[in-house]
């Protein structure tokens, strides 16, 4: 496809209590199949949504946090997620579950999706988009 | 809309998507096979069985592109190609493999 556009889909809420993550998620799965370049930010308490052990029994949802790990299958590869956020919540990067996909470029290698970087950096990320979706 | 097996009722929305995903098994397969005039065998056992585990693992069923990708890698291109899916389920895979396997509609089909 000549027309790929650079698609951000940002995640900014927790994962339960609103709608916002499992929708973005949804969006993200349904869009992947328009074969656009597709990345996903997590911050401020959108962190929270990749966190290992999510369970969700007593507040009567699904858990859909195991839905991240199948984005590598739909070609979506990088889960930036800002330190800053991690920090000021009292999590590191050992807190979130591990989220990993086959590169098809290097004989199916698997490799991580997250990637946390800085504040700084995120700028930089959302500066290089064409579209940015806020969730 | 709903289907019976072995005397009980198993409810399903008007598309014939199964409501509660605990009413499954092999028995109700058959018979939603069999509302969409589909004889389950070997090969298509081996899709459906496979949409559970994704689903199972994943919490979603997976998009046509992804399953028959998929199934490329775990089965062999021989089976893992569209036309190879669509002789098995002429409805389409996604839709109607994972009406049998009891799963939810896959996101963004309509």
């Amino acid at each position: 496809m000549s027309d790929v556009k650079k698609f951000l889909y940002v995640n900014r809420k927790a994962p339960y209590g609103t709608i916002y993550a499992l929708e973005s998620l949804e969006v993200v799965l349904i869009g992947a199949a328009f074969e656009q370049d597709v990345a996903l930010a997590f911050l401020d308490d959108g962190v929270f949504q990749l966190t290992k052990s999510q369970e969700t029994d007593g507040i009567g949802v699904k858990n859909f946090s195991p839905t991240f790990r199948a984005l590598g299958d739909y070609d979506v590869t990088r889960l930036y997620v800002e330190r800053e956020s991690l920090e000021e919540r009292g999590l590191t990067e050992d807190d979130l579950q591990e989220i990993m996909y086959e590169d098809e470029d290097d004989d199916w290698a698997e490799k991580p999706s997250i990637r946390v970087i800085s504040r700084a950096e995120m700028a930089d990320v959302m500066a290089e988009q064409d579209v940015i979706l806020s969730f | 809309m709903e289907y019976t097996v072995d005397g009980k009722t198993v409810p399903a929305d008007e598309e014939g998507y199964i409501i509660n995903l605990s009413d499954w098994s092999p028995e109700l397969a058959e018979v939603i096979a069999k509302s969409e005039d589909i004889e389950m065998d070997e090969e298509r056992w081996e899709v459906v069985n496979f949409l559970r585990d994704y689903y199972d693992e994943y919490q979603i069923a997976p998009a046509v592109r992804v399953l028959i990708k998929a199934l490329k890698k775990s089965m062999g291109p021989e089976k893992g190609n569209n036309k190879y899916m669509y002789e098995l389920f002429p409805y389409g895979p996604a839709k109607q493999a994972c009406k049998i396997a009891g799963l939810p509609k896959p996101t963004g089909c309509v």
